[in-house]
């Protein structure tokens, strides 16, 4: 089959996309596929036109490649993809969009407000800065609402850090989350969909380690973590979290892979977010999960790619 | 070397095993987001001020092909084989006049031909520290030092500057809380003209103290001095080999910015004793540096008047410089300041304490132009409001363009914070203040904090 692996781009997570790409094309080839790698530019749908793969398999990460925008032209021209459709990536790039359908849900989810930059352009949105306080204790994570990767993410331990943890955020998106900090355990659990529907993967906890992290942007920017897979947890937590990663599919209408970040605050679960196209590099979550499941890489990735000819396959019926 | 045969890339699943192999000290400081950020500023289309590149296209090509030509012929055999570590006799006197330009009086047999200015960092590095040893640098520091002093596993101590370079009154008192811990920096690295990133260049009072003091305690200097003569105004300042006459400072030279970076040649002078060591660091490194490309040179200096073509490189970057500065004063807010380098490569812009210039790189990219964000310059998080801009290597209209793009970010920055805190943005200057690089209040020097990328996907 000729499969393209779309990888690259030019979002800020265009180095990991790259790396996450040239491991499935080494899966395809060992698979037997015939495989075409087209790192994503302005010449993408010329060349999907010009040269119809059978199959595309997704490995963006970020904007353009994980928001719905490459799954929408891809609906168009009429070519089968890999993973969640257009709907879903919506929903998960955007960390806004993705934490009202989980709290509409009852999926446990750090509380939150959002803003847009136009609120406080047009709105006056400052005068209700204060009230945040107020309404969600401090300290507080301010994230842009659609950045894959730490970058942007700061940590307001009191109302005067506020604005300048906006204004980062506001460099990368017009819409930003302030959330309750939760001080806790990093769960990530992957979801992979197979013909009894999706399953859950084996927790992988991210551990800091090393060094004393003297602040909360430092140990995102540099800190050394070590991945636990499965996470030591009791079996009723653990179920817990696989549990909550399955209800957040369902709620966000994830297909084919994603992943779900928790936090374990004591003994109770929080969902983060949701990634529509996890990385797929030799250092990412899934594919860990994947494999302390009993489920090899190059198995995941023909799963996967089955799954988006069925889908297809089943549209075109 | 093949480990998959599948075919043209080793495969990622081998690739993890090696993971488990890897030295402690390969773990870098820069955070992996960091990295991906940088990665993309070298997408086409972006105006990148985020080099250090001289400007090669001014050399012309005429005098490459005959040079070049000219040591085909005369000395190929020799040309294509290894050569002596310290480098070939021809390049050390060639060495000895540049120096001497700089008011260095040295002999040939006192130079050791390098493979770049970088490798005397590694050179030195290799000989003097074992790990947790202590660096003492400037701070902001040339980012490409960094990865050198991690790797190992250097504990760095970063002194801050002002406008007559490092602060020696802050060096002393860091030097003397050093002693007390019972701990003596291995050595001082500094780039006393036109530092890179900061565009500053040290004052003779700061220079006379910090040789005195290096003498005091019996401490080495590396003196960087990649730039010394891209000076565009002003007297030119002895540097603090000449000060010390060679005792106590290692001294880094290089073709790289009045030749050609392409060379890959630079030098490292110092005393004898250091030089063996550094000799036998490199034969272990590379042998020898390359005999082709020191050959070129050999044959330059011989034929062709390295000072004249100095002299339009200084008139060119010069007026970069003077393009770039008006811009600056054009496009950025007045809450922005900014060196005035009167030589080198960089200018070294502080922006408000509330804009991070790594957030602010992720916003400038959109708009398809990148500076270095302060970070880099730091090994302890300090930084981060600051930023690296290059006008050597940038063609003046990109170099307007790309400073009016920043400037434009940092105003929507500037007024969104005024927004968010009623503050009023200030009024644009009128003209170019030049600025102090650094805030007289707060001093310090933090030691270095050691960790490694977390990988966020």
């Amino acid at each position: 089959m000729r499969v393209a692996v779309l990888q690259g781009g030019s979002s800020l997570e265009r180095p990991v996309s790259l790396r996450s790409g040239a491991r499935v094309e080494d899966a395809l080839a060992r698979l037997g596929h015939e495989v075409l790698a087209i790192d994503v530019g302005p010449d993408l749908v010329a060349r999907l036109q010009a040269d119809p793969p059978d199959v595309a398999f997704v490995a963006l990460h970020g904007r353009g490649g994980e928001d719905g925008t490459v799954q929408e032209l891809l609906e168009l021209l009429g070519v089968p993809y890999t993973a969640s459709g257009p709907g879903a990536c919506i929903r998960c790039m955007d960390k806004v969009v993705a934490k009202h359908a989980l709290r509409d849900a009852g999926i446990p989810t750090p509380d939150f407000f959002s803003f847009s930059q136009a609120a406080f352009a047009d709105l006056g949105a400052a005068r209700a800065l204060p009230e945040i306080g107020a309404r969600l204790d401090f300290p507080l994570v301010v994230k842009p609402a659609g950045q894959g990767s730490a970058l942007g993410i700061k940590f307001a331990r009191g109302a005067a850090d506020v604005p300048s943890a906006l204004v980062a955020a506001f460099s990368y998106d017009t819409k930003v989350l302030l959330e309750r900090y939760v001080d806790g355990r990093d769960l990530a659990v992957s979801v992979l969909d197979g013909p009894g529907g999706p399953q859950a993967l084996p927790v992988v906890e991210a551990i800091p380690e090393g060094e004393d992290f003297y602040d909360f942007e430092a140990r995102y920017a540099i800190g050394r973590t070590r991945f636990v897979c499965p996470a030591a947890l009791p079996a009723a937590v653990a179920a817990r979290a696989q549990e909550l990663a399955l209800a957040t599919w369902r709620t966000l209408g994830c297909a084919g892979f994603a992943r779900v970040d928790l936090m374990l605050e004591g003994s109770e679960l929080f969902v983060i977010e949701a990634n529509a196209i996890p990385g797929l590099t030799d250092t990412s979550l899934l594919p860990l999960a994947a494999e302390a499941a009993g489920i090899r890489f190059d198995d995941l990735v023909a799963r996967v790619l089955e799954l988006a000819l069925a889908r297809s396959a089943a549209a075109a019926l | 070397m093949t480990i998959d045969d599948t075919g043209t890339r080793g495969s990622a699943h081998e690739i993890k095993r090696y993971g488990e192999l890897f030295a402690g000290r390969t773990r870098g400081m820069t955070s992996s987001a960091m990295r991906d950020l940088m990665a993309v500023t070298a997408q086409p289309g972006v105006i990148s001020l985020a080099g250090g590149l001289p400007d090669t296209t001014t050399f012309p090509a005429e005098d490459f092909a005959a040079l070049m030509a000219r040591v085909a012929v005369d000395s190929s055999a020799a040309a294509l084989q290894y050569g002596p570590t310290e480098g070939m006799d021809a390049v050390q006197r060639a060495i000895v006049q540049v120096m001497a330009a700089e008011g260095m009086r040295v002999e040939p047999d006192d130079i050791l031909v390098t493979t770049g200015g970088q490798q005397v960092i590694d050179l030195v590095c290799r000989a003097f520290l074992d790990p947790g040893d202590v660096v003492v640098a400037e701070g902001p520091t040339y980012p490409g030092a960094v990865p050198c002093f991690t790797s190992y596993q250097a504990d760095v101590v970063q002194i801050e500057m002002d406008d007559e370079g490092m602060r020696v009154d802050l060096l002393e008192a860091t030097l003397a809380r050093l002693a007390a811990e019972g701990r003596t920096p291995k050595f001082i690295y500094t780039i006393p003209s036109f530092q890179n990133p900061a565009g500053v260049t040290m004052s003779l009072p700061r220079r006379r103290e910090l040789v005195r003091i290096a003498a005091e305690r019996e401490l080495v200097i590396l003196e960087d001095n990649p730039y010394g003569l891209l000076r565009y105004e002003g007297e030119s300042l002895p540097t603090l080999h000449s000060l010390d006459g060679g005792r106590y400072v290692i001294y880094l030279g290089t073709f790289s910015k009045i030749l050609s970076a392409g060379l890959r040649l630079g030098w490292a002078s110092a005393p004898r004793p250091i030089l063996e060591k550094l000799n036998l660091g490199k034969q272990a490194a590379d042998l020898c540096s390359s005999s082709l490309t020191q050959h070129f040179v050999a044959a330059y200096f011989e034929q062709r008047d390295w000072r004249a073509y100095l002299d339009r490189l200084r008139d060119l970057y010069r007026r970069r410089r003077d393009v770039m500065l008006d811009a600056l004063a054009e496009y950025f807010p007045a809450e922005a300041s900014w060196t005035h380098p009167r030589g080198g490569l960089f200018i070294w812009a502080r922006l408000p304490d509330y804009i991070d210039t790594s957030d602010l790189l992720a916003r400038a990219l959109r708009e398809q132009v990148a500076f270095v964000p302060g970070r880099a310059a730091y090994l302890d998080g300090r930084g981060g409001s600051e930023m690296r801009l290059n006008f050597s290597g940038v063609a003046d209209e990109d170099i307007r363009e790309g400073v009016r793009r920043i400037g434009k970010v940092v105003d929507e920055q500037v007024a969104l914070y005024g927004t968010l805190t009623g503050v009023e943005p200030a009024r644009r200057r009128s003209s170019a203040a030049p600025a102090a690089t650094a805030d007289e209040g707060q001093a310090h020097v933090l030691p270095l904090r050691r960790g490694a990328g977390r990988e966020s996907r």
